[in-house]
């Protein structure tokens, strides 16, 4: 039988070389590129319209850029709305991708750590930069707590240090984690109804609910992961 | 497709207020600060991952010292516990709510409406 984590194996569609380099269009790529296009087209389509009284679709994409421009109003403050299309950008981008990855036969490309770990890097350097755009030197005053006493500093400054550099660990790792560990349960379980024959039923209906399950994982992580963006920039835009 | 009139401009705006009034008031009542509605099995995930990114950061920082300062294992070692120190910070803001700021203490509010305009 497959293993469970044959899903993850990325295979290479068209082979590129540059210069030395194995640059070639995989299916991650293709899903990413896939996730890229159906964000494009559920929106521009969506907007087509763009009429008064929405209609479904259009109502769909209207929620979605409400929700993240309310989440950014209400985590980062009123000074992060330049960063709204950041932040919706990749709401979006992780959101597709989490979801075309659910469509059977498809390619989670959320569940590979170097997709999620190069998005939590684009974050924490993106918004390392923007607190040292506009706080500079200032900024390296956030990694002592306000009010520590000095004699402190030697042993608080380091943890916060390794703790603000854990971000983007932590970020990456808790989507690709969830993102991996929903698939290959599916996995399994879609395994032992081929082993059990007709009382593979029971192992199916679990299918049924862990599906949803997933479902709501994938919406979950993409909030998740755009939350926890608009934090930081509001970290970086405020520095206590 | 539709047989009724369509409702008005202002009885549309009426209910948009409404709904957007509730939902300012839902959102100030119920305290969220990561806004993550947590499930046990999300709890568990969530905290297993705080502890060991921060861990595997600090231990990686005390390697990559000491391979540079030739301090085999030392750095290694306080690394370790600074990233352990680090981990559980990060598990106690996580939970708290209090956000992913620096300290141990919510800050207070006012500092930050200054500081924000």
């Amino acid at each position: 039988m497959a293993s469970p984590l044959e899903q993850f194996e990325v295979h290479t569609l068209a082979p590129i070389q540059i210069g030395g380099i194995n640059a070639s269009f995989t299916n991650a790529s293709f899903y990413m590129a896939l996730a890229v296009v159906a964000v494009t087209a559920f929106l521009v389509l969506g907007m087509r319209k763009a009429a008064l009284v929405p209609g479904r679709w259009q109502s769909m994409a209207e929620i979605l850029y409400d929700f993240v421009g309310g989440m950014i109003r209400d985590n980062a403050g009123h000074d992060a709305r330049p960063f709204f299309p950041f932040v919706f950008t990749l709401f979006m981008f992780i959101l597709f991708a989490n979801l075309i990855g659910l469509i059977p036969g498809a390619f989670a490309v959320t569940s590979h750590i170097v997709v999620t770990f190069a998005l939590a890097a684009v974050v924490f350097l993106g918004v390392t930069l923007v607190a040292l755009a506009k706080h500079g030197v200032k900024f390296f005053s956030y990694f002592l707590p306000p009010d520590t006493p000095l004699y402190m500093a030697p042993l608080l400054v380091p943890i916060e240090v390794i703790s603000y550099l854990a971000r983007p660990v932590t970020l990456a790792l808790r989507l690709f984690a969830n993102m991996m560990a929903g698939h290959t349960m599916l996995h399994v379980f879609a395994g032992f109804v081929i082993l059990l024959g007709v009382f593979g039923i029971a192992p199916l209906a679990v299918i049924v609910a862990l599906y949803v399950l997933e479902l709501l994982v994938a919406l979950l992580q993409a909030y998740v992961f755009a939350i926890l963006t608009c934090l930081y920039l509001h970290d970086a835009l405020h520095l206590h | 497709m539709d047989e009724r009139k369509p409702p008005s401009l202002e009885d549309l705006d009426a209910r948009l207020r409404a709904v957007q009034e509730r939902v300012d008031s839902r959102a100030n009542g119920g305290k969220k600060d990561n806004g993550q509605p947590m499930s046990g099995l999300g709890l568990a995930f969530r905290v297993g991952i705080e502890l060991v990114s921060a861990l595997a950061v600090g231990v990686g920082i005390g390697w990559l010292l000491d391979r540079w300062l030739g301090t085999k294992p030392w750095l290694m070692v306080v690394f370790f516990f600074l990233g352990s120190a680090a981990g559980v910070l990060n598990v106690w803001r996580a939970m708290s709510g209090i956000g992913p700021g620096p300290g141990y203490r919510p800050v207070v509010e006012k500092d930050d409406e200054t500081d924000g305009h």
